[in-house]
């Protein structure tokens, strides 16, 4: 605690002061002493053009990042030098994205490309360090290019970036889990991979993105044995571990028959009956059995080579191989493991901690073979007390009647060692040898007994605890030993051993007739000064002197019991309570009186004291589970062995099959392919943005990328609308979409059959919403696809009415709610088909899709905000609950008034929410969670520049006023050259209306058109002219403050006119 | 697998911080603190702590703690040999391992834990392949990186990384070609109090210095490779050739590594070269005792005894002690209770003796326990396991 306050102080400011500075430069440290000048002298050194003076300051944020400081308002500079020629400086550079790619998701877009360009570069190393940056920097967006990059890489002609394609996948799987099945394929093809540099990767990816798959590995099983020997050493944890589990599933136990034999004789000693049942059940299963075992030959392959690696420096490799042995070998070959687990005893003391705790247990099941080592358990001064119990621990596991006088001679040196803990478990350690050992019990008693005088108090406590155990099994014979015990009394304080001690006299007063009631006399005396667990021993023993020896112990019993009702503990309190009704005969006292002798002293079982590692090895050992003892996340419970061989031709490897699942393979992925290259074709123009040209491009890949990364096909939708222009998009609409549904719908159809299931529950709400459209709304007559019945009939029904079905409803939807509501429509111009955004995709949004449009309203609550209408449409076949939005991460300035909360979505149905947003004038898209009572989904909305404003109406010479006052660098002129179908009077309104959110402007001459509007936030007039002139040739004015929004504006419109 | 990696000092300060997936906050280290607190010596700090969220695996090397934040199920060992593997690195690429290298050379370390592991998995481990992808850094490279501007990263993938031999580099050229080996071993004995041992074992390891051009085979046999019944190998050993033959085949890493670690298991057991007299004995109902301790060579083989240091933890009731040495100098820490006597070199002529007045705590009661003694000594020259190296030939 006191560290993480000197830790807080720290990094509350104090870092110029004590602390040395990493940099490389000694002045830097002391001039920039606070952090944001400092900052301002690292970013001029990233801008500059040497490239030393890039990686000076590239290694002071290192330092930075190293020390846990935060560096990531140096993103925008860092990242730029993404690009850089110097080996050095990019690989900083990626330290930096992959710590804080994370918390700037749209910055760390603009590096993609460059790893993009990284991945075909024909240096395997940058190619392989490209996918590692890439997969490693955790943002969804761009999760299918992740995907397709791994793809790429498994495939890769370089063993080195098949494996990094290996570690890719699990990051992938992390970040977003529904690509399973595809990376499910992907690890397929790379466990089929020949090469040892991948096997081990390819292990840990199957571990941890689809343990449960077993049939993956029975091809691979016998080439996974052979390499085994070759993988690099932590590729074997990985793939020793994954295969003990296969075996356990594949093969039969290899002890069916011995069990019998053997536990029976070890039974002998222990004689639990916890092995009796266990013994029961496998006699059961041999006699169904009688079958003579024969080891499958795969089972014997794998303890072959694995038995080597025994012999490795590795730690971890040589425990993975020994808990094979363990779980997986006939009895009579685990024997070979203890040398070695013996061996790792010299190593590290964490190393032994963990070897020790294994051992512990396997000694427990398998004690024969830790024998002949038992003096390797020795304990020496010098070991750690954690240590020391633990080897305490195997020693007793061990001690058996021909070692236990060897072990009981070492355990008495152990009792004069300076560590009291260490000595309190040796005193623990000799009862239990005691207990299980019938031979060396009087002389364990004795010795305790000799302990009892002992000066050190913790010792004679532990003593007393232990010999009060032990006399359980055999009081009869030892009241002298339970006369010194009541002696000491008088000078023991420790509770427990005060407790076991009444316990003792009181369970065996009769053999102390004498001294027992003296005892109770003296504890009375002393009563209120006792501890709980004393007192309570002293009601006890109260009453069972009372009915074993009621004439001299009658007074002083009530005197006790007297005491205890007044005791500040209820416990006490109710035991007094119970003793007095059940003891005391009274004339209500009922007919429990009668049996309160049997109650009180009866005869109690001795107890068991056992290992606490008995049992452990349910866990696979070797496991983290194991050493906890608790269930780790991520565990998979080792399975216990079939009683059945399943069937072992599965592992044959025959060649004609093999390359007909291969050619089964590709041809799925041929015709998956079109769906990626889909979001490969989205992603182009990013690609191709060459970042190291300057800012300038950069912001324009900023501008792409947020929608690249979507990948949906509405996109595609909306990019070809964009492409063809309003007028011929409304003539040629239904054609186009007609088609681009229908490849959809094949698309989706062949890709998976993830649709079918949503397909009928979506089919209803669409229907119902076209009716719903049928009966009113005639503005609807410029939304496009627009009734089923004008729609040319699809060539799949029903896959493609599901997905038609849903982009109708989400366009139905914003104007049938713009019609009910019919509010005041005169702000609200008259503009063809709201465009509608994709926010989330059904894809990705695991059935639930979202979808956005800016419905031009004004929004209720605060006028300075955009009103976005989102439509939520439930795909999936379970309810969606809690539906919000959550943790907006607004740029500085842009504020997000959440919708509220959907409570539940049932399975098909739409909802829409009306949600503000405030852009602040600006572009930059709002970012912010969607959470479903499951799962959160990072989205972002970016408005298009004509959303940010509202139109105005004014008079033509309030136009010219405000115009006169907005020239110069506030205006913005263009010429351009109208389309054929874009020269009439409305079809140019008409574009400019849907292109910006404006009102128009009454005008005398009839060859210009006049446009005015407010921006949302600022309230600045954004003033648009457009004059015909001869011909097709026309020129654009635009007249704002804001020469951003104009000058985006002009784009906007022009292209809105021009194509 | 391994998600971040802290590294504490012994004051508590956490001076590194490495993160190979999402970020943790540091606070996660509270819950070792805690233990730590709990646990009062640094060595009985368990390894492996659970907390709520995360488990934590530690390691102490150097002073320095490796704590390293696990998430999901993992061998223990796995993290456990790895940070030690890390702790060699530095060592190596350093000099010593220490809170001030590691902070002196804080990019360094950041780019070998990225090349370490990748998403938590180890990724190249080996010395040689890390070298070629990093250089260490040495004061003539600084110079002439400064005035090049060339960098310490390499950039073109270890050639190693895809042959079947990871750990050694390519292109390799001596002028002079040699090969050492150091042959080491240890004997490791309790022996109680009159004189008899109770247990001893030898442990042995051979460290190896290669420097040879090229891609040398090399083999090496021993007189009696049965003595040998617990081997543990470099990878780069063929396992088969041994199985069969009894022969140690490899092509060797270049430079300095460990090659092969035993142990003799204590049938052939070795007598102890030195024998220690001691009178050890506190006063009943007076607040001193004596103490006498006097050490000297058994038969050796005529090979002297070096570097002798006994060192003996006191019970805590002594107070103070008052000695006197015939040989070396001796130290007693009063607040650890740790006596240090620093002999040196035994001449059997004159034995080391050390005497003197033990004082107690007045009034505490006479200690029980007898302090248990540890020597350490050196014998240079000597196996004692009698195994010899016969013949090494190269390719």
């Amino acid at each position: 605690m006191a560290a993480g306050q000197a830790y807080s102080e720290e990094k509350g400011g104090s870092s110029s002061l004590g602390e040395p500075e990493y940099g490389h430069d000694p002045a830097s440290g002391g001039i920039f002493s606070s952090d944001y000048k400092r900052h301002d002298d690292l970013k001029e050194m990233l801008d500059s053009n040497k490239d030393s003076l890039k990686l000076e300051a590239m290694k002071r944020i290192v330092a930075m990042i190293a020390r846990g400081k935060n560096a990531s308002d140096l993103f925008p500079a860092v990242v730029k030098n993404v690009a850089c020629k110097n080996i050095e400086v990019k690989k900083l550079v990626y330290v930096y994205l992959v710590r804080y790619a994370e918390e700037q998701q749209d910055l760390a877009l603009l590096s993609i490309s460059t790893f993009q360009r990284g991945l075909k570069d024909p240096n395997q190393l940058i190619r392989a360090s490209a996918l590692r940056v890439l997969s490693s920097i955790r943002v969804p967006i761009i999760v299918p290019i992740m995907m397709l990059a791994i793809k790429e890489a498994a495939s890769d002609m370089s063993p080195y970036v098949r494996k990094t394609a290996a570690h890719a996948i699990p990051k992938l799987y992390s970040l977003d889990s529904d690509q399973k099945d595809q990376l499910i394929e992907v690890i397929e093809k790379l466990l089929a991979d020949k090469t040892t540099l991948v096997a081990g990767s390819v292990v840990m990816a199957f571990e941890e993105v689809c343990p449960e798959r077993i049939d993956l590995i029975h091809k691979n099983y016998r080439k996974l044995c052979n390499l085994l020997i070759d993988v690099e050493e932590w590729g074997q944890v990985v793939i020793i571990n994954m295969l003990t589990r296969y075996a356990r599933t594949q093969f039969l136990s290899p002890n069916q028959n011995e069990s019998l034999l053997e536990d029976s004789a070890e039974k002998a000693f222990y004689g639990s009956d916890e092995e009796d049942t266990k013994d029961a059940k496998a006699e059961a299963t041999s006699l169904v059995k009688r079958k003579p075992y024969v080891m499958d030959p795969d089972h014997r392959l794998l303890l072959r080579n694995t038995k080597p690696l025994l012999q490795s420096r590795n730690a971890a490799v040589v425990m993975a191989v020994a808990q094979l042995y363990f779980h997986l070998a006939p009895k009579a070959e685990v024997g070979v493991i203890a040398k070695a687990l013996v061996r790792l005893l010299r190593s590290h003391s964490e190393v032994q901690y963990v070897v020790l705790q294994n051992v512990a247990t396997m000694s427990i099941k398998r004690r024969g073979m830790f024998e002949p080592y038992l003096k390797s358990f020795y304990i020496r001064s010098t070991d750690p007390t954690q240590i020391k119990i633990l080897k305490l621990e195997v020693l007793t596991n061990l001690a058996n009647e021909t070692n236990i006088s060897t072990i009981l001679r070492e355990f008495q040196t152990y009792i004069r060692s300076m560590d009291k803990d260490f000595v309190a478990a040796t005193i623990q350690a000799i009862g239990r040898c005691a207990t299980n050992i019938g031979k060396v019990r009087d002389t364990c008693l004795n010795g305790l007994v000799q302990l009892l005088s002992n000066r050190d108090e913790l010792v004679v406590a532990e003593s007393v605890v232990v010999i009060k155990k032990l006399l359980q099994m055999q009081p009869a014979q030892h009241s002298e030993i339970i006369k010194h015990m009541a002696k000491l009394t008088d000078n023991i304080q420790v509770p427990m051993a005060r407790a076991s001690i009444l316990w003792l006299i009181g369970e065996y007063c009769e053999h102390v007739p004498k001294i027992a009631p003296d005892v109770l006399r003296k504890m009375a005396k002393s009563f209120t000064n006792e501890e709980d667990i004393v007192k309570l021993q002293v009601i006890n023993l109260a009453a069972k002197l009372y009915l074993t020896n009621s004439k001299q112990s009658k007074l002083l019993t009530q005197y006790v019991l007297n005491l205890a009702k007044y005791d500040q503990n209820y416990d006490i309190r109710d035991r007094a309570r119970f003793i007095r009704q059940l003891i005391v005969p009274t004339e209500k006292s009922g007919a429990l009186n009668k049996y309160a002798k049997k109650l009180f002293l009866a005869q109690k079982p001795a107890p068991i004291l056992e290992s606490s590692f008995k049992d452990r090895d349910h866990f696979q050992l070797g496991s983290l589970s194991h050493l906890l003892n608790a269930k780790a996340v991520g565990y998979q419970e080792l399975p216990d062995w079939p009683d059945e061989a399943p069937d072992p031709s599965v592992r044959n490897v025959e060649v004609p099959e093999w390359t007909k699942c291969t050619s089964r393979e590709k041809r799925k992925e041929k015709v998956e392919k079109p769906f990626y290259s889909d979001s490969e074709g989205e992603s182009g123009p990013t690609e191709s943005a060459d970042s190291g040209e300057g800012l300038g491009s950069m912001v324009e890949c900023q501008a792409v990328m947020p929608q690249a990364g979507h990948g949906s096909p509405s996109e595609e939708e909306e990019e070809e609308g964009v492409k063809k222009g309003k007028k011929k998009k409304q003539q040629q609409g239904r054609k186009g979409r007609g088609d681009t549904s229908s490849e959809e719908a094949s698309a989706s159809e062949s890709s998976s059959s993830e649709s079918d299931s949503g397909s009928e529950a979506q089919e209803s709400p669409a229907e119902v919403e076209t009716k719903r459209r049928k009966a009113g709304s005639a503005n609807c007559f410029s939304s496009p696809p627009l009734c089923p019945a004008v729609t040319p009939p699809p060539p799949q029904p029903v896959p493609s009415s599901n997905i038609v079905s849903t982009s109708l409803v989400t366009d139905l939807e914003g104007l049938t709610l713009t019609d009910t509501s019919l509010a005041p429509a005169l702000l609200s111009p008259a503009f063809g088909s709201v465009r509608t955004y994709e926010l989330l995709h059904r894809m990705t949004g695991e059935g639930l899709s979202v979808e956005y449009c800016f419905s031009r309203r004004p929004f209720p609550h605060d006028p300075h905000m955009v009103a976005v209408q989102i439509q939520i449409s439930n795909n999936t076949d379970a309810e969606v609950k809690s539906l919000r939005i959550s943790e907006p991460k607004p740029l500085s300035g842009m504020r997000i008034q959440e919708f509220p909360e959907i409570e539940s979505l049932a399975p098909g149905d739409t909802a829409s929410v009306v949600m503000g947003i405030d852009f602040c004038d600006s572009t930059q898209a709002a970012n912010f969670q969607l959470c479903t009572h499951t799962r959160h989904f990072y989205v972002s909305i970016q408005p298009p520049v004509g959303e940010l404003m509202a139109p105005v109406f004014m008079s033509e010479n309030e136009f010219k006023k405000e115009q006169g006052k907005l020239t110069g660098m506030s205006e913005i002129t263009e010429k351009l050259t109208l389309l054929e179908k874009c020269r009439s009077d409305h079809a140019i309104v008409q574009q400019v209306t849907s292109a910006a959110n404006v009102g128009r402007v009454p005008c005398g001459a009839d060859n210009e058109y006049r446009f005015a509007a407010k921006t949302v936030t600022s309230g600045s007039l954004v003033l648009i002219t457009l004059e015909k002139r001869e011909g097709a040739a026309a020129q654009l004015t635009v007249n704002s403050e804001k020469m951003v929004i104009g000058t985006m504006l002009v784009k906007d419109i022009v292209q809105a006119l021009v194509q | 697998m391994i998600h971040s990696l802290f590294l504490i000092n012994c004051s508590g300060d956490i001076f590194l911080e490495k993160h190979w997936k999402s970020v943790v906050s540091q606070s996660v280290c509270d819950y070792f603190f805690e233990a730590q607190e709990k646990a009062v010596d640094v060595e009985n700090v368990p390894p492996v702590i659970s907390t709520p969220h995360h488990y934590l695996i530690s390691i102490y090397r150097d002073k320095i703690f490796f704590v390293s934040v696990i998430q999901t199920e993992v061998p223990p060992l796995f993290v456990i040999e790895f940070l030690h593997r890390v702790a060699d690195t530095f060592q190596d690429y350093f000099g010593e391992c220490s809170e001030t290298s590691i902070k002196d050379n804080v990019v360094i370390v950041y780019e070998l834990l990225e090349e370490m592991l990748d998403n938590g998995f180890p990724l190249a481990t080996e010395s040689n392949i890390l070298k070629e992808l990093i250089k260490p850094p040495t004061i003539l490279r600084s110079v002439v990186n400064s005035i090049t501007g060339s960098s310490n990263v390499g950039d073109t993938l270890p050639t190693g990384q895809l042959s079947n031999i990871p750990w050694r580099r390519a292109g390799v050229k001596y002028t002079n070609n040699e090969a050492y080996f150091d042959v080491i071993e240890e004997i490791d004995a309790i022996i109680d109090k009159s004189g008899s041992t109770v247990f001893a074992e030898i442990q042995g390891v051979i460290d190896s210095c290669i420097k040879l051009s090229g891609m040398p085979d090399l083999s090496l046999s021993f007189m009696n490779p049965r003595l040998l019944d617990d081997v543990s190998f470099h990878p780069c050993i063929r396992f088969k050739r041994w199985e069969s033959e009894r022969v140690l085949s490899f092509i060797p890493p270049d430079g300095n590594f460990r090659l092969i670690s035993y142990r003799v298991s204590s049938q052939n057991l070795v007598a102890i070269p030195v024998y220690v007299k001691h009178m050890i004995s506190f006063k009943e109902n007076s607040s001193s005792g004596r103490f006498d301790v006097t050490i000297g060579p058994k038969q050796n083989m005529g090979k002297t005894v070096e570097g002798v240091v006994m060192t003996v933890h006191m019970p805590k009731a002594v107070l103070n002690m008052n000695l006197t040495s015939t040989q070396g100098n001796y130290t007693f820490d009063p607040v650890t209770k740790v006596l240090t006597w620093d002999i040196g070199k035994i001449t059997p002529q004159k034995l080391p003796n050390l005497k003197g007045i033990v004082n107690l705590q007045s009034g505490a009661p006479k200690p029980e326990e007898n302090p248990s003694l540890n020597i350490q000594f050196k014998i240079q020259q000597l196996a004692i396991s009698a195994k010899t190296q016969t013949w090494m030939e190269g390719r």
